[in-house]
């Protein structure tokens, strides 16, 4: 089965593009039904303790409120913690809502007010008098490192590689030595469009639910399983999905809570969240990085340590992989990662763009950076010199790694050789100007998948897999991979996505689904190829009679060999006669014996430069160049569009975005967009994407390797490490606020004069 | 959010008997700030008396030779219109330094000034704060207090006003007109917003019976010698850290007269008028701009997170005098400081 370039490689539009900027496109929340009655959260004000007791009088005395459901009148509910699990889940406890009266953590959901209008039933949720017994908190990670413990179950064993060497001897002989710790804050993914949920009730007792979720089937599997429903007895739909970075990946309560309200009422329910409501979901957790590097003179690396502390809530061993890649980069021969988790009274952490990678990656590539200067070697020859052609914790060979031609194009592109070596060596007016650089690196994944392909006698042609597009543009290629393989125009495929009752998919995450449900949707339509080759080879005086598959070529809506396209023949007469549709499922997945020999990663090498005013400390990232090797790129528009948004991603994390929390209330504080930063429109600048060439024949039979996170790895240390080449004051704490540039946080005399 | 109704006000008389009429009023005008603040039940009025149709969307000069903003005129036609960009250009800048465009458009003049501090625990019924819920203790002093005050501040409130237009329009002198039950009357905008005391609960001393109706700017301009520079977390939408509005009139090469005005540190924009004095018949060199900033921040205080700020304002004022004198003044749409 091999593709071509006709559909593929192509910088189409999104095919969903008109219909989401037309309003035609909806969203979980603009679902209706008739009799749709709306649920508004009530959030617990304290983060740990117990319900004391409810008053829900003046709420229930509200005309148009129907009912108010807590854990005191709630309809019967499994107590088994496992019912409430699911794919994505962290080893642990997951979290039950409206179970009981214990509280967990702050903005904990501890009742639902249902109300015939959204007004009414948010008015009387303010209405709904709790009392609790509170207990004291800890999210103070400080308070917590003595305590920090190695998970007993593991979410990925491999995320832990064996040690290597001797680590401390190496170090302790290594001419040059640097330990340095690195800070990272609790970030919230923010995506634009709130959670919701639109559960419809059917009148035969079946639910559908429009839900804003990265995997249908996943939710769907939750909801049979907490409220005990015969799998057809339920529908989960997410047709659009704006934006979700990780948010959407485990079940939200928002979408327990409208099922719940529609099965306890019979009734249509919609339960919508609150931005404020938004930060009580899953976030990126907090880190504290140690990093100790041991090098010879001329800078090659030869130990390694990398330790990092994560926090998780009470409930969950939430854990994410952020030191094997301080493993697997760089050639090392005495190597020791290691990864523990600290107890915050918080709700668990979940996976957010890049998990583990970009909070790792930032601590790994500051260490170089810091190892540079210490050894006098420029950064980018410093990675040159450590470069391996093999994945180093586990001594496999990489199935292709194009990251050389990453570090070499993206210098070239960013004009990396007029950088001069000293800190605050350039300048312009008042500005300093830094320029700095680091790896990037995620894993290439492919996970079991399955698809179906319908070919209607019209050459139509309708592909379905349960697999979500969050904004990433997988409408698009799965639309561009049929099209290319039947040599149909893109505007006779149909895609059907983000629906449980189509072919399982796994949730939408780790950059893996164009490579899974990309190569699913192309084993479904060779199975296509295959039927259709039968009817074209049954033709009397057929052209094609007794060709092999892989002899032709599809293109133009003619099938034709390749050696010989006067043997050809139209796409629409191998369809003559047919009375149905031809339909081809499968389920596609990866090799395992090339996963056991190869590992599989996706590399970038990003270049920045910032510009600050050296008085003042305000600071733009005034270039990015990110040089991305990511196997075949399906859409170099929209792949282009996710290196873009992951850069501005690393912008935030390396210099706007973190949570507050206030310890003494175990409570995030800035829960809004005016005080939570991204960066905005005048924080972006120039922002280049390259793509190396980059052969990858093992994988996958597409050849893809996945572009959703790779763009933030390594962005956030480039900026870092740009900032202190521009100012010589090495920032180790994310992010990058004016008062660390300017180390302003100690009150000093006169520094203007 | 609260369960309220919603009425029209036909003209300011009208909008006075209703407002006297119903004690949990509030006036609406663009709603940016307000209704944020119900969503959250920080603010809790059972009606809204809508302004937006009175007749207060013009702007007009004065017999003094000044001009008279309407209440109701949206802060983005504030910036844009050619007498306020021309004659008070450090007003249009100060405006267009705060929000984004959006936000601008339905902004009106009266609601900026009255829109409340953006106090994390002000904003979070779960916390205590003075200022929402008198007597239930600050949650700022002790907690996240980056975005806090370092001038003027109280035991009970260390909130600071976020706007920028105030601090433009304290720095000219401007004066507020407002129309009561008992009568109109005219307050100096240095004395419109208060200092929190023991009654942070109230930030300006508009009675809550009054509706503003106008701004009017006095006849001096400062059109040459001026700039408004806010320092902030990125280079757009986001409120001041410190902001400075500063305008000159420089004669024969000496400061003939200066103001000064903070934004972003206090719970009013903070004036000093020794700072502004001292800066009179002076060169309008760094050595006399460090000078006025270390006057103006004479006993500044600052907490936990924030205390960087009295170092960054240092330094911000001695930029946006230096911007001013050299008749370069910051831009607000190119993000370089010059
Ligand atoms: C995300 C965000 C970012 C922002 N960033 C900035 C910033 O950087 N800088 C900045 O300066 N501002 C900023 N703002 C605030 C914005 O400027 C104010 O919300 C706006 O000016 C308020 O005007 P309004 O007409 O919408 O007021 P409303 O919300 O309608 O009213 C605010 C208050 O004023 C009262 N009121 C309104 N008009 C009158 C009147 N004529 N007489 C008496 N009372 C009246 C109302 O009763 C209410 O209490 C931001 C706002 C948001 C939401
Ligand atoms: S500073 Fe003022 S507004 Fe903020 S918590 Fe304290 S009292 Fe409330």
């Amino acid at each position: 089965m091999s593709v071509g370039t006709n559909g593929i490689g192509k910088p189409v539009s999104r095919i969903d593009g008109p219909a989401k900027v037309t309003g035609r496109a909806k969203y979980a929340a603009e679902f209706s039904a008739p009799d749709l009655a709306y649920g508004f959260v009530v959030s617990s004000a304290v983060a740990k303790g117990r319900i004391k007791s409810i008053d829900r009088s003046a709420a229930l005395a509200v005309p148009g409120v129907i009912e108010v459901f807590a854990h005191d009148n709630r309809p019967s509910l499994p107590s088994s913690h496992e019912k409430y699990t699911d794919q994505v889940a962290a080893p642990g406890s997951p979290f039950r809502p409206l179970y009981d009266g214990e509280i967990l953590f702050s903005g904990q959901p501890v009742a639902l007010v249902v109300a015939e209008e959204l007004e009414i039933a948010r008015f009387a949720a303010s209405l709904v008098d709790i009392r609790y017994e509170t207990e004291a908190t800890v999210t103070d990670l400080d308070m917590r490192i003595d305590q920090a413990f190695e998970p007993e179950k593991k979410r990925a064993p491999e995320w832990d590689p064996p040690a290597r060497g001797d680590v401390d001897s190496a170090l302790s002989r290594a001419p040059t030595n640097i330990r340095t710790e690195y800070r990272t804050p609790v970030e919230h993914h923010n995506p634009m469009e709130t959670f919701a949920s639109t559960a419809v009730w059917e009148n035969d007792g079946r639910l559908t639910v429009y839900d804003k979720t990265q995997g249908a089937p996943n939710c769907h599997e939750y909801l049979c399983s907490v409220f005990g429903l015969a799998k057809d007895k339920v529908r989960v739909l997410s047709p659009y999905v704006g934006g979700a970075f990780g948010a959407g990946l485990r079940p939200n309560y928002q979408l327990f809570m409208a099922a719940l309200a529609a099965i306890g009422l019979k009734r249509s329910v919609r339960v919508t969240l609150t931005r404020q409501q938004m930060f009580t979901l899953g976030y990126r957790p907090q880190t504290l990085q140690t990093l100790t590097l041991g090098a010879e003179n001329d800078g090659r690396l030869v130990a390694l340590k990398h330790d990092a502390i994560a926090n998780t809530s009470r409930f969950e061993d939430y854990q994410e992989p952020t030191v094997v890649w301080s493993g697997a980069l760089y050639p090392c021969d005495h190597s020791t990662v290691t990864s523990r988790l600290a107890r915050f009274d918080l709700f668990t952490p979940c996976d957010m763009r890049a998990p583990g990678g970009a909070v790792g990656m930032y601590a790994l590539e500051s260490a170089m950076d810091e190892l540079s200067y210490a050894v006098g070697v420029d950064p980018l020859e410093l990675r040159l010199k450590n470069y391996s052609e093999r994945d180093q914790n586990y001594g496999k060979p990489i199935s292709s790694k194009a990251l050389r031609d990453c570090y070499l194009q993206g210098a070239e592109r960013f004009g990396w050789s007029k950088r001069r070596p000293e800190p605050r060596s350039m300048r312009e007016g008042r500005e300093l100007i830094g320029y700095g650089m680091a790896t990037g690196i995620w894993e290439a994944f492919r996970v079991p998948t399955s698809a179906r392909a319908i070919l209607a006698p019209d050459g139509t042609l309708e592909i379905a897999c349960a697999t979500a597009d969050i904004g990433t543009g997988t409408y698009t290629i799965l639309a561009q991979i049929a099209a290319e393989m039947l040599g149909l125009p893109l505007d006779k495929v149909i895609v059907k996505i983000g629906d449980s009752d189509l072919p399982s998919a796994p949730v939408e995450g780790g950059s893996w689904t164009a490579a899974s449900a990309g190569s699913a949707v192309m084993e479904a339509c060779d199975g296509l190829r295959k039927e259709l080759l039968k009817r074209a080879g049954a033709v009397s005086n057929a052209p094609l009679r007794g060709v092999n598959l892989a002899d032709l070529t599809w293109v133009d809506g003619e099938i034709r060999m390749t050696s010989d396209p006067s043997r050809a023949m139209l796409l629409s007469e191998a369809l003559l006669g047919l009375n149905g549709p031809i339909t081809s499922e499968v389920s596609s997945a990866p090799d395992e014996q090339v996963l056991q020999e190869y590992s599989h990663y996706a590399h970038s090498a990003v270049f920045a430069e910032v510009r600050l005013d050296e008085e003042l400390g305000m600071l733009r990232v005034a270039r990015v160049v990110s040089a991305v090797a990511a196997g075949r790129i399906l859409n170099p528009k929209t792949a282009r569009s996710q290196i873009l948004g992951a850069v501005v991603g690393g912008i935030g994390m390396a210099l706007h975005e973190e949570t507050v929390i206030d310890h003494r209330y175990g409570r995030f504080m800035n829960h809004n967009l005016a005080e939570y930063h991204v960066p905005v429109h005048a924080d972006v600048h120039a922002i280049d994407v390259i793509f190396v060439d980059e052969q990858e024949h093992r994988l996958n039979p597409l050849g893809v390797k996945g572009v959703g996170e790779i763009g933030i790895v390594g962005t956030a240390a480039a900026i870092a490490n740009a900032v202190f080449h521009a100012t010589g004051v090495r920032v180790r704490d994310l992010p990058i606020t004016i008062d660390k540039r300017l180390e302003l946080r100690q009150p000093t005399s006169n520094h203007a004069a | 959010m609260i369960d309220f109704d919603y009425v029209r006000a036909n003209d300011v008389g009208d909008a006075l008997s209703q407002i006297t009429k119903h004690q949990a009023a509030k006036f609406i005008a663009g709603g940016t700030n307000l209704i944020d603040l119900m969503k959250e039940d920080v603010e809790q009025p059972t009606r809204l008396i809508d302004i937006t149709g009175l007749p207060l969307n013009e702007i007009h000069e004065t017999q003094t030779g000044g001009l008279k903003i309407g209440a109701l005129v949206p802060n983005s036609d504030l910036a844009y219109d050619e007498r306020i960009t021309k004659r008070y250009p450090l007003l249009s800048s100060a405006n267009l330094a705060g929000a984004s465009p959006q936000l601008r458009n339905m902004a009106s003049t009266g609601g900026n000034l009255l829109q409340r501090t953006r106090c994390l625990y002000f904003y979070d019924t779960a916390t205590p704060c003075n200022k929402r819920r008198p007597g239930s203790g600050c949650g700022a002093a002790e907690g996240f207090n980056r975005m806090n005050a370092i001038l003027g501040w109280s035991k009970s409130c260390i909130a600071v006003h976020p706007s920028d237009m105030c601090v433009a329009l304290s720095a000219l002198d401007a004066v507020v007109n407002v129309a009561g039950p008992k009568g109109d009357r005219a307050i100096k905008s240095t004395d419109f917003h208060r200092l929190p005391g023991d009654t942070p609960e109230i930030d300006t001393n508009l009675a809550r019976d009054e509706i503003i109706t106008a701004i009017e700017l006095p006849s001096e301009e400062f059109r040459r010698h001026y700039s408004y520079l806010k320092i902030r977390d990125r280079l757009s939408y986001a409120f001041a850290l410190v902001s400075v509005a500063a305008a000159l009139k420089i004669e024969a090469g000496a400061i003939k007269s200066a103001r000064l005005a903070l934004g972003g540190v206090a719970h009013k924009p903070w004036r000093a008028p020794d700072a502004e004095q001292s800066l009179e018949g002076k060169q309008p060199d760094r050595k006399a701009f460090v000078q006025a900033a270390d006057i103006i921040l004479q006993g500044a205080v600052g907490f936990a997170h924030n205390r960087f700020k009295i170092e960054l304002a240092r330094r911000a004022i001695v930029r946006a005098l230096e911007q001013a004198a050299a008749g370069t003044p910051q831009s607000q749409s190119v993000k370089v400081i010059v």
